[in-house]
């Protein structure tokens, strides 16, 4: 029968294993031949969209990489989907508003704020996200070319 | 209770249930937003109620972890915790950093990070409020007459916690970069160093309401907390298969993380056999009832509810959808609120001296708050797959689909008034105990 020893050594040894190999992955996964994320393509106007979208919190309504609130839409592929200037339209206007029946709030950006976080989409609209955006209803890309 | 200052811990158990009322109240204006009745928008709207709930959430747990801590580890060392005075100043510090942060949230003040949108400036206010917890923890630990498993395991899952909380608090230029070492900080908490601390926990509850010989618990200890490491530490692939790294992720992360329920697993069959084993019938049942409802639950939500949509060629479609919401809810609920209600359980009669094990309201409590519970998995479940189907089966507009599937949030707000109303007879009966007394100090329970 398994020993209070060897049960403490199964779980230092799994630890660190783990989490070594875990360690290698992640250094692996951002060595630039296996960037898929187009790093060097992040300019000024995408790091300041960026800012914009975390100090505004949008990840508290819609999602993006999937990732977020799911209360409004995937932005991962929305310029595809609505195209630039729709996006600026929304991200300008000082009125609050409530497209199909949900508000959203009034940020009222300026036109450099609203083209930085074009700019911040753009770079994410061109990340591969293995299959992700080939699924996914508001990003599928077989309804956008049709 | 054994030590004078295992008092403390009342306190923070306290603040633990101040805060979560806050965070159902909060739950409850994103719930009617979801329904169209969304008069708050203009004061909170849904993002700013979206991250009240969840930092409310980790910190009430995080309270009721530090009570944990304090109310175990004196008993564990057998001494009292080194400084009480700090320990007060702590619990302070903790409640104003959490209130300020949650204020800040309503004046557009947050870092818009999910679940880490406390600003950088209070981070660093958290990094020394938790360094002050760990220094009071491990120096009282130190200076003990005994170091048991149960209490380093304990404290590691804690020390751990706040390691994991710095990679949250690198700058990076990159979304992807910026959501894979977020995930260091959450994932690695909720799937990894907390289940030491729910583990902990959890052996130091069945050791005083089972009976059964402290070396075998803290035997099968280690083994449920080596799985849970060998599983969840490259199960954090998981989060990684669609935000823009390497496939390598769809392998690792899917093999891996359909490991992580055998640890959940183990732990639920572990404590559901040191009951059976048990000799002791010890009279709290209630904190019993807390205790093993929390080891089979958290195996529900986190262990069988996580692995329904785990494997990447599932999480394909459910990523970003409210399957995600789903899980969440009975996983939080099952692993770390309901153990944070069986420490407060069986520490509550031993700190007041007011042994009122045999409440109904108690045991309403916990069914009330239970049901509750699984009634809004299930409705969230509902939306969830609906809402898979809908939009990315059949491509629907996002709009269109939340319309069809707002029913399941009249049925959520219905579920959440079950679990509402099971938290507020909790409350009530930590209210009856009264406030903590050196009293209590002859009375032993254990």
């Amino acid at each position: 029968m398994l020993s209070k020893k060897q049960a403490r050594a199964f779980f230092l040894g799994g630890t660190v294993v783990t989490f070594l190999i875990f360690i290698g992955l992640t250094i692996y996964s951002f060595s630039k031949e296996q960037d898929q994320s187009n790093y060097e393509n992040i300019t000024e106007e995408v790091v300041r969209g960026k800012k914009l979208w975390e100090a505004n919190n949008c990840m508290g309504c819609h999602t993006i990489l999937g990732e977020g609130a799911y209360y409004a839409p995937e932005l991962t592929k929305v310029i595809d989907r609505r195209g630039k200037g729709y996006i600026k339209a929304v991200l300008m206007t000082p009125v609050p508003w409530e497209p199909n029946g949900r508000k959203m709030v009034a940020y009222g950006f300026s036109e450099q704020e609203a083209e930085d976080i074009i700019a911040f989409f753009d770079w994410i609209d061109d990340i591969d996200l293995n299959g992700f955006d080939t699924v996914v209803s508001p990003l599928a890309k077989d309804k956008v070319t049709n | 209770m054994k030590y004078k200052s295992q008092k403390v811990a009342y306190w923070f158990f306290a603040l633990s249930m101040l805060l979560l009322v806050l965070q159902i109240t909060y739950g409850f204006i994103m719930g009617f937003a979801r329904v169209g009745l969304d008069g708050l928008h203009d004061i909170i709207p849904f993002n700013t109620a979206r991250a009240v709930h969840t930092n409310l959430l980790v910190v009430w747990l995080l309270s009721g972890f530090m009570g944990a801590a304090y109310y175990i580890i004196p008993e564990e060392a057998q001494r009292e915790l080194v400084s009480v005075k700090l320990a007060y100043v702590q619990l302070i510090s903790l409640a104003l950093v959490g209130v300020t942060a949650v204020i800040g949230y309503h004046f557009n003040w947050w870092e818009g990070r999910k679940f880490l949108e406390i600003p950088r400036q209070l981070d660093y206010l958290v990094v020394v409020n938790v360094l002050l917890f760990l220094g009071i923890i491990l120096v009282t630990l130190f200076k003990g007459k005994r170091r048991t498993t149960t209490a380093l395991v304990l404290s590691m899952g804690l020390l751990f916690a706040a390691l994991l909380y710095l990679p949250g608090m690198i700058p990076f230029d990159s979304q992807v970069k910026d959501s894979f070492f977020r995930w260091w900080v959450v994932h690695l908490w909720v799937e990894g160093v907390w289940e030491l601390i729910m583990g902990g926990i959890l052996s130091f509850l069945l050791i005083k309401l089972t009976g059964v010989d402290r070396e075998v618990i803290e035997k099968w200890l280690y083994v449920i907390v080596g799985l849970t490491f060998l599983s969840g530490v490259l199960g954090t692939g998981h989060h990684y298969y669609y935000i823009g790294v390497n496939k390598i992720w769809l392998v690792v992360g899917g093999i891996f993380s359909a490991l992580e329920p055998l640890a959940f697993l183990a732990m639920a069959l572990f404590a559901i056999n040191m009951y059976r084993k048990g000799e002791k019938r010890h009279p709290n049942k209630l904190a019993l009832y807390w205790t093993l409802g929390a080891a089979i639950v958290s195996f529900l939500g986190a262990g069988l509810l996580g692995f329904a949509h785990t494997l990447p060629q599932t999480n394909l479609y459910t990523h970003g959808t409210l399957v995600t919401a789903m899980h969440g809810h009975l996983a939080f609920w099952g692993a770390y609120a309901m153990i944070v209600l069986a420490i407060i359980s069986y520490s509550l009669p031993n700190i007041t001296g007011r042994k009122l094990y045999q409440s109904t309201r108690g045991r309403a409590a916990f069914w009330l708050s239970n049901i509750g519970m699984i009634g809004m998995t299930v409705a969230f479940g509902v939306a969830g797959v609906a809402q898979v189907y809908l939009e990315r089966k059949f491509k629907m507009e996002f709009m269109e689909v939340q319309n069809e599937i707002s029913i399941h949030f009249v049925v959520l707000l219905i579920c959440a008034t079950v679990l509402t109303l099971g938290i507020v007879l909790y409350i009530i009966d930590f209210i009856k105990h009264g406030k903590p007394t050196d009293e209590a100090l002859e009375i032993r329970t254990s």
